[in-house]
């Protein structure tokens, strides 16, 4: 038993736990909450995955920037909890029942794949998911799109500056 | 070593919960951290599929992922705002203007 299969197994479950907290916490604050430990314990696991330069921009981005932005609005709107849980009209059943059948197939495709990670040499491995190797790749290859999404932020600060303004 | 598919698995439950509350939540701004539930999923997905191939380009894709969410909370909250100003209310149930 190694210490990497108990680590993912415990961030895993964790993961999946508060996730369901999410989709099940009548509260708005409470659903909010149980998000920010869902980010936390997936970049837990993308540590695992040698991804801390990511993990970092998902504690910093997710769990900080967009959350605060979310408890905000909450605060804002004061939601109290949710005074009845919503009628199952039929197209909710349909839309829970399409969910459940779409993890079934998922989980029976990928419990055929025996995917493994890939063994590297120590050079290439102390550079993996560096913030060096992925600021070299986003600033060479991937430099039109990074440029795309500098538009896209500004273009959401606008418009959410717009939309949510009652008189300009 | 974890296999990949035990990562691969998990992105799939964690999409699968985050479709799950979209379609059943009649909260607007539950449905909307649901949909960050599914857009985590996916980045796992890029970050596990990078480790196994022993290549950033995934990490690069999840970097461009957490760049668009920040921009569609912004946007989506803006407009659950502006909704709850005009209507009073946050459930999806009940902003069916546009219905036939």
């Amino acid at each position: 038993m190694n210490i990497e299969l108990v680590l993912f197994g415990v961030f895993a479950v964790m993961t999946l736990l508060s996730a369901g907290l999410v989709i099940t916490a009548r509260s708005p604050i409470n659903s909010a909450m149980a998000l920010v430990s869902t980010f936390f314990f997936l970049a837990g696991i993308y540590v695992l995955l040698w991804a801390h330069t990511v993990a970092a921009v998902q504690v910093l981005v997710y769990a900080g920037a967009i959350m605060v932005l979310f408890l905000f609005v909450i605060m804002l709107l004061n939601l109290g909890d949710a005074p009845h849980r919503g009628k199952p009209t039929v197209t909710r059943l349909l839309g829970g029942a399409s969910a459940l059948g779409l993890l079934a197939v998922l989980v029976v495709t990928l419990g055929r794949v025996n995917a493994q990670p890939a063994q590297l040499d120590a050079k290439s491995q102390a550079a993996f998911g560096t913030m060096a190797a992925i600021g070299q790749s986003i600033f060479t290859t991937w430099l039109l799109p990074f440029e795309a999404v500098s538009l896209l932020l500004l273009v959401a600060m606008v418009g959410a500056v717009v939309v949510a303004k009652s008189r300009i | 070593m974890v296999p990949i598919t035990y990562y691969l698995l998990l992105a799939a439950a964690l999409f699968c919960m985050g479709m799950f509350g979209v379609l059943v939540r009649t909260n607007a701004l539950v449905v909307f951290m649901c949909v960050e539930l599914m857009l985590n999923a996916v980045n796992l997905t890029f970050l596990a599929f990078s480790r196994m191939h022993g290549e950033g380009t995934g990490h690069v894709s999840a970097f461009f992922v957490i760049a668009v969410a920040a921009a569609e909370a912004a946007i989506g909250l803006a407009i659950v705002i502006a909704v709850f100003r005009s209507r009073g209310s946050v459930n999806v149930d009940d902003i069916r203007t546009m219905k036939h």
